[in-house]
């Protein structure tokens, strides 16, 4: 079994693209299933299912999005599995644009779009910088100059990366995709294994429903900026 | 990296209806100004595309397409310049060029208004260097990205999808960009850019069906045609800036 995890920022292009490249995957005789990770709403599961293949979607709705999703990759993976599927994919679109954490060993992309503005590589954190594919999408409604800008500053975010250019309308770009994702590693299970980067620390009053503003409303891990 | 001319050679696969297309080999070299011709659904966004992606036999078309004469690197040889692309950046048009520049290891600051020169030598109305990019006219913009690949993008290769060319010198654009020996191929249906082109391919139901030389009596029209287009374009200007227009023979 191939576990792929897909993140990037909302509305980046991920599922445009995942279905142009899932077809091809079809098309070779792979099977496919999806797990898609959001916190109040998506139609993600209505469209990957148009495939015709087995699709989970987990709303994290109170919960941290990202602390969800980790905890929930085994249980894709088991309905994967139930289903004899060949290759995982999860998609998702992590909350505050710096976790959604690839896991060590299991193929890691990264969905960014053209249109989110030249800064945006910097300031996306380890969605970007441990992923194993950077895709770019919207290359066809920004200049060439641009493009090759925007993906000059994603790799020096993430050298080692691959960078490819997809455009989730026409697919133009999804084979090379499709390949790597069939060149990755099978995995067995996810049990001991590692995240490439640890989830923000998140444990205060506000975490466990607090709505009150002020100090004394204020428990557990919180840290004040100094402003005067 | 234009010191590597390439060469595409692009093997023919199958059109729309599944028929192997006439046209089994198309060779491309540098310097070579290449036209797409057909109607809408020929098939001819699809030929770039395939081009683009070096298609193996994985396409719907299943064509393949070899590019060679680089040095083994894929990144950066083609440029694209289609209708649908806006610049989107908030930024002047010198600031933005001086990045573009940045990130192609370009450090002389000389190339920005080079660029910007180039641009104003191709449309009317002129490009400032303390213009914001988002703000330029259609033409303006059209114009700059032309320049834009033409000196700083330099890749050997540029495709080119139905750009809107109102207004601009669309004879000296092109010619500006396969100087270096680029190789341009073109989607249009302007006369004056297919029969700017040496050669034409005639796309038929997404297959490749005929490829044209441009002959001797097409040059000539070309000329004629290149003279009309300069009168339009010097009437624009004049009805432009306020003046009478006056007949001129
Ligand atoms: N022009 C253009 N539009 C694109 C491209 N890729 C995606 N889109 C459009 O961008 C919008 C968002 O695409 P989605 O695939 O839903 O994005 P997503 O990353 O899956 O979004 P979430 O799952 O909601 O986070 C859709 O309207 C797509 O049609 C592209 O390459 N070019
Ligand atoms: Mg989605």
């Amino acid at each position: 079994m191939k576990f792929v995890t897909v993140a990037g920022p909302p509305s980046s292009g991920k599922t445009a693209v995942l279905i142009h490249t899932i077809r091809h995957l079809l098309e070779d005789g792979q099977k496919v299933t999806v797990g898609k990770i959001d916190c109040l709403e998506t139609d993600d599961g209505d469209r990957y299912r148009k495939l015709g293949i087995p699709v989970i979607v987990g709303l994290s709705e109170d919960l941290c999005p990202d602390h969800y999703y980790v905890s929930n990759l085994e249980e894709i993976l088991a309905l994967a599995k139930a289903n004899n599927a060949s290759i995982t994919i999860v998609e998702t679109a992590g909350l505050c644009h710096r976790c959604a954490p690839a896991v060590a060993g299991c193929l890691s992309i990264a969905v960014i779009d053209n249109m989110s503005g030249i800064d945006t590589p910097k300031k996306i954190g380890p969605v970007l910088s441990t992923a194993d594919v950077v895709v770019i999408t919207k290359g066809d409604i920004v200049s060439q100059a641009e493009r090759e800008v925007f993906r000059e500053k994603t790799g020096l975010i993430n050298p080692e990366a691959e960078i490819l250019e997809v455009n989730g309308l026409t697919g133009k770009g999804s084979i090379r995709l499709k390949n790597i994702i069939a060149g990755a590693s099978n995995v067995d299970t996810l049990a001991n294994k590692d995240l490439r980067s640890s989830l923000p620390a998140c444990i205060c009053s506000y975490c466990t429903g607090e709505t009150r503003i002020g100090n004394s409303f204020q428990l557990g891990h919180v840290v004040k900026m100094e402003s005067i | 990296m234009n010191d590597n001319i390439s060469t595409i050679t692009v093997m023919g696969g199958r059109n729309k209806i599944g028929e192997e297309e006439p046209i089994r080999r198309l060779e491309i070299k540098g310097g070579d100004i290449i036209a797409l011709v057909g109607p809408t659904g020929s098939g001819k966004s699809m030929l770039l595309s395939d081009i683009e992606q070096e298609a193996e036999s994985d396409t719907p078309s299943r064509r393949r397409v070899f590019i060679s004469g680089n040095n083994g690197s894929k990144e950066g040889i083609i440029a694209q310049l289609s209708q649908t692309m806006n610049f989107i950046i908030d930024m002047t048009v010198g600031d933005f060029l001086k990045m573009h520049a940045s990130s192609r290891g370009i450090e002389e600051t000389a190339v920005v208004s080079e660029v910007i020169n180039l641009a104003n030598s191709l449309a009317g109305e002129p490009i400032n260097m303390l213009d914001n990019i988002t703000t330029l006219s259609g033409g303006q913009s059209r114009s700059l990205m032309i320049a834009d690949v033409a000196l700083i993008s330099n890749s050997p290769i540029v495709l080119i999808d139905e750009i809107e060319s109102g207004g601009i010198n669309k004879l000296k654009a092109l010619e500006m960009l396969s100087l270096k020996g680029k190789i341009i191929i073109i989607a249009s249906h302007d006369p004056l850019i297919i029969l700017i082109a040496d050669r034409r391919v005639v796309m038929k139901d997404g297959g490749m069906c005929r490829i044209l030389e441009t002959d001797e009596k097409e040059k000539e029209l070309l000329r004629d045609l290149t003279a009309l287009d300069n009168r339009i374009s010097a009437l624009r200007d004049t009805l432009r800036s306020g003046n009478a227009a006056r007949v001129c023979v």
